[in-house]
Formats: structure tokens, sequence, C-alpha cells
């Protein structure tokens, strides 16, 4: 390799290997033909060539970035708040999954009938069964699992701390020692004590 | 994980929802702000003592900036969505705006600023280098190999002016960290409109305290003689913007014992508890007072340059660890106690978990590992450039 000597060697060498610069030397040059003309200007664009190309690398960048954004951005997004406007009609669209509490009241009424005499009055019925929307149309052939009570009690029951203390809870690795809950609890009407009243006393 | 508790806390406090990678953020953010605002006092300030440090200020600065986002990307997980921030920029949201500043601080500052400073040397070395680092320079260079001393001396200008946008910038960089916590006015321990100064003087500390222990090591390592004067002169700025950082410290935690609003008992008995070591022994004492006093006796006695050298990283390493712990007091401290001032938590790290230590350490050492492979491309050491520009001085004479 030839030694360098001069910076103007420096740079008619890059402009001789590089394409781009021959380009970008073109555009300067029509783009300010009749600046280009003063020597002094000339000599500016020269010494600001580098500043020249960073600011056209910016350029590009920034392009690129609003070319992507109109690329990836929903088109609905804004048009309702800072989310896809379209995703509320595609929610709105989507098969109801909940019966709702009464419609399973409709049917099992002594169920009702139970869980009005316990703690569990306030509880509707989808909380620990899950939704039921397709038992509740067609009840003869979807038939719902019953859940697991080791698992759904623990949710709530499980001893924590935070909890406040009239909760009823429990450290259930102690308590039940690996038993289904409802291998004493009636998960309808919880308190052991009550387990095999009739329900005909229930207050109404 | 079995949470020990204390007394009464609400449901979502027992598990803390910020770890260890949250109060990494703001410690490297810190150290990012600390290191650019050294750079500048030899840019604008013209303080020469400390140009030998000038570069490496700038090349620590861009290393722990481009892991700055990990630890959040980290712990909020779907990194790939942190360009959402973006694309769709949500402007009521403070974190969200985030995106923005670091955006604007590593592209329209450090990156600008160390190209500029660097420019002359690339284009020398993409003319020298072989191979793959041939190529690195010369996409560098932009394929433009001007070095006339005029575009030099625009070059000079242009770098002036982005450093004096980037002392601004640097403090936006991190007083926004201090205002994220400022504002959250549900949080006695967090919520101060002095969070954001605090936070500003803290990363000055922390990072002139972090370049001037990387020069001293890398001085080490590459065999050469510590400048001094540059050492004493870091030195002495350190200990100035530490008892400006300490003071304000102090004077917010007057206005809270004055002050002693209901908040108060639940958050003095946590710091005589669960933050006693690393608020008041670690933070307070080793951390703060220990250097501050080292410091000082650097400024009031004649010692020796040798003393002074071991007096310096002996107080840098405690300043660097104080400044974390401080990060630790802000981030976990502030989620420790129950909002109702009935009940304490406790923060248990996991080890090789995504938020776990392993992963902390592991996003603290990759900052190093980019610092060295930006030395090895554009190396920082004023006292090897003498050898280097002598080389190019026909070249740059020339013109």
């Amino acid at each position: 390799m030839t030694p360098i000597t001069t910076p103007c060697d420096l740079n008619h060498r890059s402009l001789a290997r590089f394409p781009v610069s021959k380009t970008i030397a073109l555009s300067q040059r029509l783009l300010f033909r009749r600046a280009f003309r003063t020597p002094r200007v000339r000599l500016l664009f020269k010494d600001i060539e580098h500043l020249l190309r960073l600011a056209a690398v910016m350029l590009i960048a920034l392009v690129a970035f609003v070319v992507l954004r109109a690329a990836v951005v929903p088109k609905s997004f804004g048009q309702y708040g800072h989310y896809r406007g379209d995703a509320i009609a595609e929610l709105a669209a989507r098969p109801v999954a909940h019966a709702g509490h009464e419609v399973c009241e409709g049917c099992h009424t002594d169920v009702v009938d139970q869980k009005k005499l316990g703690r569990h009055a306030g509880l509707h019925c989808e909380v620990c069964h899950g939704p039921q929307a397709r038992h509740a149309d067609d009840p003869a052939s979807v038939k719902p699992l019953l859940p697991d009570t080791t698992v759904i009690c623990a949710r709530c029951h499980e001893a924590n701390s935070a909890k406040p203390h009239s909760f009823p809870q429990v450290a259930s690795a102690d308590h039940s020692g690996g038993l289904s809950c409802n291998t004493c609890h009636q998960p309808h009407r919880p308190k052991i004590e009550d387990r095999g009243k009739p329900a005909t006393g229930a207050k109404k | 994980m079995h949470i020990p508790v204390e007394g009464f806390m609400y449901p979502n406090e027992v598990e803390l929802q910020w770890s260890v990678l949250i109060v990494l953020y703001p410690f490297i953010t810190g150290l990012v702000a600390g290191a650019f605002i050294l750079a500048s006092l030899e840019r604008v300030f013209r303080v020469q003592a400390v140009k030998p440090t000038y570069r490496l200020a700038l090349l620590t600065a861009l290393s722990f900036l481009l892991v700055a986002p990990l630890p959040l990307q980290l712990h909020l997980g779907h990194p790939e969505r942190s360009l959402e921030m973006y694309l769709t920029p949500h402007r009521s949201s403070a974190m969200a705006m985030f995106g923005f500043v670091y955006l604007w601080y590593l592209m329209a500052v450090l990156l600008l600023e160390i190209w500029l400073d660097y420019r002359r040397d690339i284009v020398l070395k993409s003319q020298t280098a072989k191979g793959l680092p041939r190529l690195i320079y010369r996409i560098l260079t932009l394929g433009s190999d001007v070095l006339s001393d005029r575009s030099l001396r625009i070059d000079e200008r242009l770098g002036y002016f982005i450093t004096l946008i980037g002392i601004p910038s640097a403090f936006l960089l991190h007083g926004y960290v201090g205002f994220i916590f400022g504002s959250v006015k549900a949080n006695p321990w967090w919520s101060s409109p002095l969070m954001p100064i605090v936070f500003i003087f803290s990363a000055m500390v922390s990072g002139i305290a972090a370049v001037m222990l990387l020069y001293m090591l890398s001085s080490r390592l590459r065999g050469k003689q510590i400048d001094i004067r540059c050492l004493d002169k870091i030195a002495q700025y350190l200990m100035y913007t530490f008892i400006i950082d300490f003071s304000l410290e102090m004077l917010d935690l007057l206005q809270r014992i004055y002050e002693a609003d209901e908040s108060f008992r639940s958050l003095d008995f946590m710091v005589h508890t669960r933050l006693w070591t690393s608020q008041v022994i670690v933070q307070i004492l080793l951390g703060t007072v220990t250097p501050i006093a080292l410091l000082g006796l650097t400024q009031l006695f004649s010692l020796t340059e040798s003393i002074r050298k071991r007096i310096y990283a002996v107080a840098g390493c405690l300043t660097v660890i104080g400044i974390f712990a401080m990060r630790w007091n802000v981030v976990i401290g502030g989620q420790l106690f129950s909002k109702s001032f009935l009940g304490y938590t406790s923060y248990k790290m996991g080890f090789a978990t995504r938020e776990g230590l392993l992963t902390a350490i592991i996003l603290m050492i990759l900052p190093f590992i980019i610092l060295w492979i930006l030395v090895k491309i554009l190396p920082p050491w004023t006292d090897e450039e003498s050898t280097s520009a002598s080389e190019a001085i026909p070249v740059h004479a020339a013109s």
C-alpha cells in the first residue's frame, strides 16, 4: 500500500474507491451547481462531506423507521384511545363463554337452596365451575367436569399472612394431608357442622 | 416460596414486584450519566487535568448505556415488544417516554460525540488496518476520508456543541429515573421532589468513581504510569460532588424526620430493622462517610503519591458499593413496608432465575466486556496517541 501523503489524496482515493461517494458528489454538484462555482463553497462542502454522509445515514434511518411504522402499526390504532380500534369489534364477535348465575339457578334449584344456608351464598356458580355457556345451551350433550377441590379451594383458602385473620384459611398440606377438600366439606355449604342438615330451613 | 412477613400486608404487597434487576437499572444509568459528566469536564469546562480519562469516560458511558435497557427487558419479558415504545408512543406514560430519552442520549449525544472525537483515528486506521478491523473502520468512516484541518475544526466545534447538549441530556437521563420513583405518590419512601436531584448527584458520584477506578485499573493492566495530576483532580471532583449528594440526602432525611407524617414511624422502624445493614452500615457509613473522609484526608494532608493512589482506589470502590446500596435501598426498601403502615415483608432473591443473582452478575459483567471490545476498536489512551499521532503528522500537517 502506498503511504498516505495528504488528506487530499485520501479524499481522491476514497472517491475513486466508493461509487456511493461519486453519486453523492455528483448529486451535490447537481444540487449546488451554482454554489459550487465558488471555490470557497466547494471547499466547505468537501470539508463537511463526512457530516453530509452522516446526515444521509440518519435520514435513511428515519425514513426506514417511518416506513416500518406505516407497515406494522394497525390502521385502527388510536381510533378510540391508545389501542387498536378494531379490537373492540373482534372481542364483541367472540362467543359468550359464561352463562350467568341466573341461568344456572333456573335448573339447579337444589344447589341454590344448599348454598343459601352456607358461607358460599354470595359466590356465583361459574367462579368454581368455570364458564358454562355451552352447557347451558345444550345441557344434554355438554356435561361439565367437576372441579378438583384440592386445587380450587386452595385458591382462596390457602393460608397467607396477607389475608385478614377472620377469613377461613388453612395450610392445606397440614390440614388435609393430601385428601380432597370435599372428603369432609360440602363445597356448596362448606361448614362441617351444617353437613346433613336439611335445606328446608333456608332463610328466605 | 415462603416469604416471611411481619404484621399486616395487603395481598399484593407480600411478594416484591421490582427485583434486583430494577436495582441495577438506575445503578447502570447513573454510571452512564456520571461518566458523561466527567467527560464534559474536559470538553466543556476545559479541565485539562482530566484529559487522560475523557475518551475512556465516553466509552464507559456507551458500554453501560447499551446494557441499561436489558434489566428492564428481562424483568418485563417479551423484549421484542420494546420497539413498540417507538412505534406507538404513549405520551402520558413517563416509563414509556423513557425510550425516547434513551434513544436521544444514545444516538444524538453519545454515539455522535464518540464518532466525531474518534473520526481522525478511524480514518487513519481504515488506511492501515487489515482484515475485519479494516472493514469495521471503513464502515465507521461512512466512506469519507476527509481529514483537512478545517474538517477537524468543524468536528471539534460540533463535538463541543454536542457535549453542551449532552450535559442536560445526561441530567435528563438520570433525573428521569429519579422522577419515576419520586412521582409515585402512593409510596412515601419514594415520593419526594428531591428524588430526581438526589439521583443526578448520586449518578455523578458513581460515574466519576467508576471511571477513576477504570482508569487506574487500565493503567495498571497496560503497565503505564498513572497520571497522578489527573487522578488528584478526579478525586477532588468526586469529593465535591459526593458532599453535595450527601447533603441533599441528609436534607431529605431531616425534612422527613421533622415533617413526621403518618408514614414516618413505619419507615423509621424499617430503617432500624430490615434496612439497617444495607442503609445505615453499607450506604451511609461505609459507602458515603468513609469515602468522603478518605478523600478529605488527601485534601487536608500532603500524602505521598502511592498512599494517595491507594486511598483513591479504596474510596472509589466504597463509593460504587455505597451508590449501589443506595439504589438497593430505594428500590427494594420502597417495597418492604405495607401501605397500611402495619407490616413488613422480605425480599428473597433467587439465584439462577430470570431475575436472580446470577442474571444480575452477568448483566454487571456485560458492560465491561463491551468496554473491552470498544477499547480494542477505539483505543482511548492518550499516552499511546502521541506515537500514533507522530506517525500521522505528515497527513495532518500537509493540509
